[in-house]
């Protein structure tokens, strides 16, 4: 049933000892809470991904070109940077 | 002369014959939060020094008689998920406690352009996850009709900040009732806009697919205002809609057809809250509109829908605060080594997100994890289309539907923050509107000693002038003894 750790690691949250355990009982309530669209017939029904029916809305395939300025904001939010790039610790060893 | 007592109507005139000049109103306004603060905190940035530099150059256009625009001078506040350039924008989240915004959203663009003048950034729950604002990491905002009561949530401290005249309006996003509940609890005007009637450019992403920006005030001619301004298509947002033109003609009550379902008045409701609803409801009936009893037979669904649906599109958005391009990181935390990538996740993700944002990550990764996407996801996305028909065939029958906004006025402080799904059902009334994408908006319609009662009207997709005429009339006949 609901391993915690494993969807935790999945989301790429860090959990405690003591998170795990307050997670697996909350999560586990309110799966019991959704149970109940197991009720309704659905069979036969198409999903509704959003509700006013707008469809494949195009724009040309062009970047915008942002200013120097911008930039620089961007950049200033990042935790760690490195000649006007943001740096991220090494993926592959 | 209050001045923090006017309307947006009564405001420009004021400002248009010269009585007071924007600087003055801007200057009443900081004075007012400085005073109520303290009780308050309905405010977590106060940007006094961009408001004076806004208002001079109003009052300087006014001088030289230039055209002025539709909100020029008018003080307002923005919930802190909205960006506002070049000031700090933080979801109610310690992961952004120190983020800059580094661009305007839409509706602020759209505000600026109009003359809005704004006065700060406003208290919500965390990423707009909860109904009190008691999720904020800086502490929760205070309901001004009773102190120890929550303004409701997630925009409680945009709602909390109209009602206790620290600005004259206020926006807020609304993904399952985050606009009406808390304008419900405060007492004021709040409209949740049709789905896509309002860009989203630059509003943090919760749940793409209910989320919208709609704005609170002190009436429905001033909620109706700020609609105007803020509403429209947008390159930059792709669900955004044209809205529709708006028709002139004059709604007659005798020509209107209400529709009561009898799954918002059952079990679960405050009774006095049932009374105020239905006395308000009786109102128009005496005034010539038809009310009949209509079914909206997936309510009791809704919410269930509602908790697979949002959760999952709120692990996918939530993926972007990953400590490496902006907000707060491991990386920069002295307590922290972090050895490898996939460390710098697990710590700034596991401290920084506060315990509702994570709860709902955690539902939303597993309901989207292989073997139980057709289960629980695909299922309420059919399920969503039950209600969403159920709202289609009512409105064949009626041009409105009516219902109260919340099942009780405001609770407690602390009264509910450890027992979620209590907490969830708070919502009750407003979730299947968003399931539904269709237009929503919440008037008091009187109070339970202190604690006003929200009425809640619903209309169909693009509804909005409709909605806010019989807003308009409900306010005109609610006003009579």
């Amino acid at each position: 049933m609901f391993d915690v750790n494993h969807i935790a690691k999945l989301a790429r949250l860090g959990l405690s000892t003591e998170e795990e355990k307050k997670f697996t009982k909350e999560l586990a309530a309110i799966l019991a809470f959704v149970e109940k669209l197991k009720e309704v017939d659905t069979q036969n029904v198409e999903p509704t991904a959003q509700a006013t029916g707008q469809q494949n809305v195009m724009r040309v395939d062009e970047s915008e070109k942002q200013d120097e300025k911008t930039r620089g904001q961007i950049l200033a939010n990042a935790p760690e940077t490195k000649k006007g790039f943001i740096k991220v610790k090494a993926v592959f060893e | 002369m209050d001045l923090t007592k006017l309307t947006i109507t009564q405001a420009k005139q004021g400002l248009k014959n010269k009585e007071f000049s924007a600087t003055e109103l801007t200057e009443v306004f900081l004075a007012q939060i400085e005073k109520r603060e303290k009780d308050m905190h309905a405010y977590l940035t106060v940007t006094d020094d961009l408001a004076l530099a806004q208002a001079e150059k109003i009052d300087e256009k006014i001088a030289a008689g230039e055209e002025i625009g539709d909100l020029a001078g008018i003080p307002c506040a923005i919930k802190d998920i909205i960006l506002l350039e070049g000031i700090k924008c933080t979801a109610g989240s310690k992961i952004l406690e120190n983020y800059i915004a580094p661009y305007d959203a839409t509706v602020i663009q759209k505000l600026k352009k109009a003359g809005a003048i704004f006065l700060g950034k406003t208290n919500m729950d965390e990423f707009a996850m909860g109904s009190s604002t008691e999720n904020s990491a800086f502490g929760p905002t205070r309901n001004p009709r009773d102190l120890q009561r929550v303004p409701g949530g997630s925009s409680g401290g945009s709602a909390a900040a109209v009602a206790a005249e620290e600005c004259v309006f206020s926006l807020g996003s609304d993904t399952g009732g985050s606009i009406r509940q808390p304008a419900s609890f405060c007492g004021v005007v709040g409209l949740k806009p049709t789905y896509g009637a309002v860009s989203r450019y630059g509003l943090m992403a919760m749940a793409s697919s209910l989320d919208q920006i709609g704005p609170f005030a002190k009436n429905v001619a001033d909620c109706k205002k700020v609609f105007d301004v803020i509403k429209g298509k947008d390159l930059k947002d792709s669900t955004s809609a044209d809205f529709p033109q708006t028709t002139n003609y004059k709604l007659q009550t005798t020509n209107l057809k209400i529709g009561l379902p009898k799954e918002y008045f059952s079990q679960g409701i405050d009774p006095e809250v049932e009374k105020l609803v239905k006395q308000a409801i009786k109102k128009l009936a005496d005034a010539g509109a038809e009310v009949k009893e209509i079914n909206l037979p997936h309510t009791e669904y809704a919410l269930a829908c509602y908790y697979i649906i949002m959760p999952s599109e709120v692990s996918a958005n939530l993926a972007r605060y990953d400590g490496i391009k902006y907000g707060t990181s491991a990386i920069s935390d002295k307590r922290f080594a972090t050895s490898d990538l996939l460390d710098v996740y697990l710590k700034t993700r596991g401290h920084y997100f506060g315990a509702e944002p994570r709860r709902r990550i955690m539902l939303g990764t597993y309901t989207l994890s292989a073997g139980y996407y057709d289960a629980y996801y695909l299922k309420a996305q059919k399920v969503r289309t039950k209600v969403l028909q159920d709202f289609q065939k009512a409105f064949e029958q009626v041009d409105v539907i009516l219902t109260p906004t919340s099942p009780t006025p405001a609770f407690k402080i602390g009264e509910k923050v450890d027992d979620p799904i209590k907490m969830y059902l708070s919502d009750i009334y407003t979730v299947p509107i968003n399931l539904a994408g269709v237009p929503a908006l919440s008037l008091s319609c009187g109070k339970i000693g202190n604690l006003p009662v929200g009425l809640q009207i619903i209309g169909k997709h693009f509804s909005e002038d409709l909605i806010f005429q019989v807003a308009g009339m409900c306010e005109e006949l609610l006003r009579r003894p």
